[in-house]
């Protein structure tokens, strides 16, 4: 037999939270403009903060195994050779 | 291994021989099927990003109500909670509850439609086509497929709700819930990378 431990919805509900906050601060910095020179890098942190709690815990791949893990990530850093080469065939790099 | 639980989890799901070896299988297909969807968008938003400023003239970024796709990223974002805890009902055999969190899901992912499909008749309206320049193309391609697999999503969230309510989900312990789950928390995971890039680091 083999087991499986998933979150409780009362840490469901924390996550959930969690990302409602960060994407209000995320709208909100995109307006101060006093943010202009760390605006990208703030911008895509906040959002990757997001995107690694959505697949942590609500996906469950904090959780589960070890495989769908590498398979996911496979995916999400081939994106950027991909990219690359998207820059580089329009000469754009 | 260890069958306790840690602080903040329930007790193990407890999966016997042969049904384990289906729901690995199953649970590996989706995963490889969402890492390749990572691709197919990974390519789209580069493309994307090649043509922010190729407006030919026309309407730009300049068009985009920020607040307004907030509350549509809000929106979704709260759809993955209430999938979640669906998951988590059928997981628990408590299928009236299950069904109320997918019937939510559903609702709040037609509400994102309705607000894309909005925002889409406002832009036109702007001037901003898929055909004026290939911003406008980059976009909408980019857009209109995430609310495509949304629309998908939502598809497969009522045949879920009916699969429970005639009685025909309760055998796989929410494994049908699980997988569905999984693809409705990655249109979400690309939203907030769409979000991110093409609407608020365009202000």
């Amino acid at each position: 037999m083999t087991t499986a431990t998933h979150p409780t919805p009362k840490l469901y509900w924390t996550i959930a939270l969690i990302l409602a906050v960060v994407t209000a601060v995320e709208v909100a910095a995109a307006y101060v403009d006093a943010l202009d020179p760390v605006i990208v890098p703030l911008l895509l942190a906040l959002g990757a903060v997001k995107f690694a709690m959505v697949i942590a815990f609500f996906m469950h791949l904090k959780f589960d195994r070890p495989l769908f893990r590498s398979l996911f990530l496979v995916g999400v850093f081939g994106s950027l050779p991909l990219f690359i080469v998207v820059l580089l065939t329009f000469n754009a790099l | 291994m260890s069958t306790h639980p840690v602080a903040g989890t329930l007790p193990p799901v407890v999966h016997v021989e042969g049904e384990h070896d289906i729901v690995h299988i199953r649970k590996t297909a989706m995963w490889v099927f969402l890492g390749s969807e990572c691709l197919f968008f990974g390519s789209m938003i580069a493309t994307f990003l090649l043509y922010r400023n190729a407006t030919a003239g026309g309407p730009g970024a300049d068009v985009f109500s920020v607040p307004f796709t907030s509350a549509s990223s809000f929106i979704l974002l709260m759809s993955s909670l209430t999938m979640v805890l669906a998951h988590n009902a059928f997981e628990r055999h408590d299928s009236r509850q299950g069904r109320v969190w997918l019937a939510g899901t559903a609702l709040l992912g037609s509400t994102f439609l309705a607000g894309q499909i909005f925002e889409f008749t406002e832009f036109v309206h702007e001037g901003l086509t898929i055909s004026g320049s290939p911003f406008g193309s980059s976009f909408f391609m980019l857009t209109g497929f995430h609310g495509a697999h949304v629309a998908i999503g939502v598809m497969m969230l009522a045949a879920m709700f009916l699969l429970s309510l005639s009685g025909r989900l309760h055998h796989d312990r929410g494994l049908n819930v699980e997988l569905v789950g999984l693809y409705w928390h990655f249109v979400d995971i690309v939203w907030i990378v769409i979000f991110t890039v093409v609407y608020l680091l365009q202000v």
